[in-house]
């Protein structure tokens, strides 16, 4: 069973959520740019409300989500170019993705409990 | 430049499977008449010098893609990089294509890099009867061609690229994507959606990372990164 296959008939759905997700990351990185350089974290306190804001609540979870899809797309094509073990890299994406399910979990709840 | 003859420093990677234990470099030197302005010209004067050395060539004009090889840490064909280009008083350091198994110093085995391009099927598709004489286009679809048919097949383009060092047996490289888009974009070949489903594959053709490797090298100055951008754009628009 060494023949070669390819042909997964996939492929595009995760390099367009790549490109979506890299412009919301570069998005939400030059707000908080904005954020820092306006004041938003001269105290504890103003750094807490600023978090805590609705608005930048939500967009926070969609950075930590897109962060973690952008994620998984890379490593995976780290795993796939340098594993050529099948079994190896079965567990490798499966390692990968609950890491990255952890950490999204992780995020999500720090920045909900503010 | 001057035009009087000159002496020029040489340093090509020489294997001979069945002498040599492992390649090694080799310095020579050769004089070069006013008339040898190309690499490839200084290389026959080379041959005829050491007629050991080894490597392919035939139209001398940027036609046939046959003497494509690394000159310098680049990619190019020696018929058309000229002698001017090199900066004086240093060895031009001529090494094999990279990326494919070399069968004796700059000869290599091209077998991978022509099947990924038979892969994509490099042949129009249509099965309605032939017309009378031929299937007709109008110049703009026409346009659409220009920038693909060019290419020569030297293998410039893929052999620079790492995803192919990578992949070889399964990504299908700029070369044979390029080719891919060719009769894509074709308005005369009805296998556009097959061909589509076909490099629908994070092997195929999502090992490209755009980092444009093959434009820089093109001797024919072609540009696959914008080939394989139309084929990814091409799907994203069938898909919504």
């Amino acid at each position: 069973m060494n023949r070669l296959v390819v042909g997964a008939h996939y492929g595009l759905k995760d390099w367009l959520a790549q490109r979506i997700t890299g412009v919301i990351m570069a998005v939400y990185t030059l707000l908080m740019f904005a954020a820092v350089l306006g004041g938003a974290a001269a105290s504890r306190e103003a750094w807490q409300a600023f978090m805590g804001n609705g608005f930048i609540r939500f967009i926070s979870f969609l950075f930590i989500v897109s962060l973690c899809y952008h994620a998984w797309v890379g490593v995976r094509d780290i795993w796939m170019d340098y594993m050529n073990s099948a079994a190896v890299r079965v567990t490798l994406h499966v390692l990968t993705l609950l890491a990255l399910v952890g950490y999204a979990g992780w995020a999500v709840q720090i920045i909900w409990r503010l | 430049m001057t035009n009087a003859n000159r002496t020029v420093q040489f340093k090509i990677y020489r294997y001979d499977p069945d002498q040599d234990a492992k390649p090694y470099m080799q310095d020579i030197s050769v004089e070069l008449e006013s008339t040898d302005r190309k690499l490839l010209d200084a290389m026959v004067k080379l041959k005829a010098q050491d007629d050991s050395i080894s490597f392919r060539r035939s139209c001398r004009e940027g036609v046939c893609g046959s003497d494509a090889m690394n000159i310098n840490g680049k990619n190019g064909l020696a018929c058309l990089t000229a002698m001017e280009s090199f900066p004086e008083g240093k060895p031009i350091v001529l090494r094999p294509l990279p990326g494919l198994p070399v069968i004796r110093d700059l000869i290599v085995d091209m077998t991978q890099f022509f099947k990924q391009y038979n892969s994509i099927k490099p042949y129009l598709i249509n099965n309605d009867p032939p017309p009378e004489r031929e299937r007709l286009q109008s110049p703009e679809d026409r346009e659409e061609l220009n920038g693909l048919y060019e290419c020569i097949l030297c293998a410039c383009c893929t052999t620079s690229c790492p995803s192919f060092w990578w992949n070889p047996d399964k990504f299908v490289g700029p070369a044979g994507l390029l080719a891919a888009y060719r009769f894509i974009a074709d308005t005369r070949d009805q296998a556009t959606a097959e061909r589509l489903d076909d490099l629908e594959d994070p092997y195929r053709l999502f090992r490209c990372h755009t980092i444009m490797n093959c434009v820089d090298v093109c001797p024919k100055g072609l540009n696959p990164t914008k080939a394989i951008g139309k084929i990814k754009e091409m799907m994203v628009r069938r898909a919504v």
